[in-house]
Parts: C-alpha cells; structure tokens; sequence
C-alpha cells in the first residue's frame, strides 16, 4: 500500500513526535433566538499517532461539536470558536486560511459520520463518491479514481466490489454502507480519523465487524483515532485512554480499563451503573436521575451537581478543574484526570 | 428500466382514450346549435341544415359520433371544421406559433428562475434573495393580464422597443415580449421552488460529508447540491412545459399572437366541435408525453426511482 501511495505523489514526512491532535482550551458556542447555547465549554484533549482516544457523552455533551471544530465543519454562524487552539501537528488550525484548512479535511484529518446512508450522496455511485478523494486532492483522472475506489472497496472487504463500484448507496446493507464510509475516510491514508458514533445505527452483530475493521486499519497505518460514541461497550476493546464529557466539559479522563475498574467522577459511575447486566436480571436498572442541562442554561457550579447523589454546597459554587487522580499513598495515576471536589471519595467506592 | 418505460406507455393508453372521450361529451352536450348558428341571424333552410348535420354525423347518436371520430383520428383525419377548412390544417397554422411562444417562455423561466433560485438559496438571507422573494411575490400576485398591459405600456408605448401587438406570429424576434408575460409567473415559481430546495440539501448529511472530505466550494455546489436540488424543480418544469405548449388563452389574446391558444378560444365561442376536440386530442397527447419524460429524467437524477 505504501508504493501505492508514494506513486500517487503524497509526501511522507517524518514521523511527528509530539501529540498529532492538541486541543487546547476549546469553546463552541451556538448563537439561537432564544440566547448563547455553550455546547463546548474548555475542552482539553490531545491524540498521537497510532493511539486512540474514545470521547464519551450523552448528546447534547459537546463531544460531536468538539469534533466538528476538529474538522472545521461547523456551520459559522450560527457556530463561532471565541476561544481556544486546535493544533495539528503543532499548528493552530484555527488560524488558518481557509484553503489550508480545506487541504487538511478529508487528506490528513478524515471523519466518519453515524449514519451512513444520509451521509453518502443519494444520486452519485458510491464509486463515485470514493474516487472523488482522489479527483479532488490529487488530481486523479476519473478512470485512475474509479480504479482506485475499487481498491478501497476491496480494502474493507466489500465483496465483489468490481461489480458494485458503479452501484448506489442504498443499494448497500447498512454495514456496508458504512464500511464504505470508512473506505471514503482511508481512501488517502490520513493522519487521523475521527468517527462520530460509528457503529450507532447498525445491528448489534455489524456493530462488532465494523468496529474490529476500523480498529485493524488503524493499526496498519498507525492512524489517531477519535472515538466518539455514547456506548460504553463499544470503546472497552479498542479504545487507548477515554475522556468522559458532560455539558461540553471533559469531566474525567482515564486508561480505558481503569476507567472501567474505578472511576473517579459520580457521572461516569453513573454511566457503569446504568449499563444492563446479566447477573442483575429481574433488577431495576439504574438510571442517572435528572436531564442533561440545557445548554442555554448551565447551572453554576459543577454542571453535573443537579443530578449528582454527592453533590454539597461547594459543588454549586464552584466549577471543579480537572484535578489529577492518584492513590491514597499520594502514587500519581498515569493519565488520570477527574472534574470532581470529591474524586477521592468516589474512586473509593463500591 | 425498459419495461418501466413500457408500463407508462401502456398507461397512456386508457388515460388516452379517456380524456378524448369526456371532452367529446363536454363539447357535443354544449348548450346551443352549431348549425344554425352558421347562418347568424338568417332563418335556415332546413334541407340544408339537415344535410349539414348528415354531413358531420350530428344526427347520429353521441357514441357512434365518438366512434366515428376515433376511427378517422386513427387514419390521420382529425376532421372537418364548420367553415369547411380541415381542422388539421388549422391546427397546422396554430401549433408553430404556439411552440416557438412556448419554448421560448420555457427558456426564460428556466434559466432565470434556476439562477435566481440559486443565488437566492445559497445566500439565505442576503439582500440579493430578499429582492428574489420580494420580486417573486409581486410577479405571483399580479394576475398576467395586468402584467401583460403593463408590459405593453412600458416597452411598447413609453420606450417603443416592440409593437404593442404582435405582427407576425411566426417572428421569434417579435415573441420575445408575449413569452417573457407567459413565462413570469412559472419563473416566481422555479426561483422559489429551487430556493426552498437548495436550502434543504444545504443542511442535509451528505453536504456535511462533502465539506468533510475536502472538496472545493464549486465542487461541492455543482455536483453535491444541485443535482439533488434540481429533482423537484425538473418535475415542475416538465408539466409546465406541458401546460405552455396548451396555449395561453389570456396572453396570445392580448398580445394577438395567432396560436393555439387563441384559436382554441374563438372555436370555443362558435362551438366549433371539430377544432376543438382536435386541438384538445393533441394537447393530451403532448401533455401525456411531456409527463413521461418528466418520469423518465426524474429517474436519470434520482437512482433510488430508478431500480423502485
């Protein structure tokens, strides 16, 4: 694959030592009649090659704006980014200009939309909509695209894909329309992919051959990759590190597994609890009580604290920084973070 | 796609039969006598209005008169108007001028309307698409003859560009006022059609995946947005070519262009049966074939009717 790219005249730089994707202090704010929404609110999160970061949250949390941001999707207005840096590579993307920016979208940074089948253009082939990459970023005439489309649909194992290149998206299952998603994603081997709730509006059994498909190609070519998903059983298996989001807050960052074994802020114990389990059968099912907060109106203090079953005074007064997370006996914990004045307290409990 | 294309044709057939069948009714039940209104004021002879009605089988009861003129319609014949002159010939004279007016508001319609409607959606909002909206709202409001003499007083009688009525039907040069008249309110009607449209495609996923793999602008608007804009406006433009080439009754009248439209109306006046179900017969035939075409051009742009 990788004389396949050289041939196709995409440079290879060094290796980049430092982290590919580092968002400094983001905030995305929607302008509506009825007020400012603050959907991101000072979001940190940084991503390195071949790593994976799974971003958490219900919707309305922030996580797919912030990665809009990412992409420079947003739509501006009613969008604006007041403040904040989202450096690739060591560059502030937000400074700029827009044909760069452009450059950057889809050749080194590619994203991965939920639902497919709106995502794909109804009226062009889905050989079409592949080779386009190819058009678009490298010049490519239709037949070296079309040619090229079929390679990707190979690629993530769409049978028979000469025969299907010149077909339509709804033509296709919806796990295979998605795996051409993720096709169209890979089609010029980017630094880093983010994909927004991947595998949200697929059958349970697709949902894992997707996932494994989309982990494997990120191992072979050592891609970032930001997971954005409300599932917690789907990130277990192939995420790196996860950083929980709540009110466009990044409220607690973990290993994943650690995550898992002791998590250190109410919401996402909520979250765990909330998870059906076999040996709880017959059992009510936990819920968090309460509603997301409506972003027009984000209660002061920790945002979570209306919902929160260890919510004191404090929590109303004042907004928790992420604080490090550590042992009893002062051990750091490697790449813990959570946004709560009682962080210990809650890594203590069972 | 071929046996689709069979269906609809087989389709035609009773949608054919049908329409021809009620418009003979309608005409052949109209109040008054065709005959005797031949001879005006003049007391007829009855000899003669009898072997006039022998001669156009008024004497024979509605059915067979509708099988009589089928079978004749199937032999090329449309048959004979009251005055003598066969009504192919008149139809002959007319269709010409109608068509040339016809395409011509056609052309009109569609590329000012699709560019207005272009620059109007993009830019929700601008000043260009509040003069679109406003401009499209005057021109719906404004019945067309009002329009029309309005027309002729501008540029015939104050800058005297054009005559005020046309001359010669057959100079496309001297259309060119009649079809802007005719083509004005379908125009409103595609800016708007094609404004509400774009806007809706702007906000759909595939625009956002678009923007997401990096395409350039241009790009993104001709091959993304448009094509899938364009699927109800090309369903709008097909019947209302349909609906151009029946003539403009209000309009040729005014602007005394010598088309079907104007002919239609006096034979409707002097219950002339045979011109009228003739012109009314072909009209059907190009409304059912536009139609088709709309049908089939809507599954070019959209696969999903395609393989429905």
């Amino acid at each position: 694959m990788s004389t396949a790219a050289e041939a196709a005249g995409r440079e290879r730089e060094a290796p980049y030592e430092g982290p590919l994707l580092d968002v400094r202090d983001l905030h995305v704010e929607f302008v509506t009649r009825d007020g400012v929404a603050r959907a991101v609110n000072g979001v940190d999160y940084s991503v390195r090659a071949g790593e994976t970061l799974a971003v958490l949250g219900e919707s309305g949390s922030g996580k797919s704006v912030t990665a809009q941001a990412i992409m420079g999707i947003l739509d501006t207005p009613p969008a604006r980014i007041p403040r904040g840096e989202i450096r690739f590579r060591g560059r502030d993307m937000l400074k700029m200009g827009k044909d760069e920016r452009r450059r950057i979208r889809g050749r080194r940074i590619a994203m991965i939309f939920q639902d497919a089948l709106s995502a794909l253009n109804p009226v062009l082939s889905v050989g079409f909509q592949l080779g386009e990459m190819f058009r678009a970023h490298q010049g490519a005439s239709r037949a070296e695209a079309r040619a090229k489309a079929v390679e990707l649909m190979d690629r993530v194992r769409i049978p028979a894909a000469k025969q299907r290149v010149n077909d339509y998206p709804h033509q296709f299952s919806g796990g295979m329309r998605q795996r051409i998603m993720i096709a169209m994603a890979l089609a010029l081997e980017p630094d880093l992919i983010i994909a927004d709730e991947p595998t949200t509006a697929l059958d349970v059994t697709v949902q894992a051959q997707v996932m494994d498909l989309l982990a494997e190609l990120q191992a072979e070519y050592h891609m970032g990759l930001i997971l954005i998903t409300h599932d917690l059983g789907v990130v277990a298996d192939v995420a790196d590190k996860i950083a929980v989001m709540y009110a466009g807050r990044i409220v607690e960052t973990a290993p994943v597994h650690d995550l898992y074994a002791r998590p250190a802020h109410p919401y996402t114990r909520g979250l765990l609890d909330s998870i059906p389990r076999l040996d709880q059968k017959g059992q009510e099912l936990y819920a968090i009580k309460g509603l997301p907060p409506n972003l027009l109106r984000i209660p002061p203090g920790c945002a979570f604290n209306p919902r929160c079953p260890r919510a004191q005074a404090v929590c109303r007064g004042e907004v928790p920084e992420l604080y490090p997370v550590a042992e009893d006996d002062g051990r750091p914990l490697e790449g813990r973070g959570s946004a709560c004045f009682f962080w210990k307290e809650t890594l203590h409990d069972r | 796609m071929g046996s689709y294309v069979l269906r609809r044709v087989l389709q035609m057939i009773p949608v054919f039969f049908g329409t021809t069948l009620l418009i003979f009714l309608m005409v052949y039940t109209l109040p008054g006598d065709p005959v005797s209104a031949l001879f005006g004021e003049k007391a007829a002879d009855p000899a003669v209005v009898a072997s006039i009605r022998h001669k156009y089988f008024l004497d024979q009861p509605v059915w067979k008169q509708y099988l009589h003129y089928m079978g004749n319609l199937f032999q090329g014949d449309f048959g004979t108007s009251f005055t003598g002159r066969p009504v192919s010939d008149i139809m002959a004279g007319a269709f010409p001028v109608t068509i040339r007016l016809a395409l011509l508001a056609f052309v009109f319609e569609m590329v000012l309307g699709l560019a207005l409607g272009l620059v109007s959606g993009l830019r929700r909002g601008s000043l260009q698409d509040t003069l679109v909206l406003i401009l499209t709202l005057v021109v719906i409001s404004i019945p067309v003859f009002v329009l029309a003499y309005i027309a002729q007083t501008v540029f015939a009688t104050n800058l005297g560009w054009v005559t005020p009525t046309v001359q010669n039907s057959y100079d496309l040069s001297q259309l060119i006022l009649p079809a802007v008249v005719l083509g004005s309110l379908s125009l409103a009607y595609v800016a708007r059609l094609t404004r509400t449209s774009i806007g809706e495609n702007l906000r759909a996923d595939y625009m956002r995946t678009a923007v997401a793999k990096g395409l350039p602008g241009r790009t993104i608007v001709l091959r993304h947005l448009l094509r899938n804009s364009l699927i109800p406006v090309i369903t709008f433009l097909g019947t209302d070519l349909g609906a151009l080439m029946g003539g403009a009754i209000v309009t040729e009248g005014i602007f005394n262009v010598q088309g079907v439209g104007n002919v239609l109306y006096r034979a409707i006046n002097t219950k002339e049966g045979p011109t009228v179900v003739g012109i009314v017969t072909v009209l059907v035939i190009v409304y059912l074939v536009a139609s088709l075409l709309v049908d089939l051009l809507y599954a070019v742009l959209d696969p999903r009717i395609r393989y429905a």
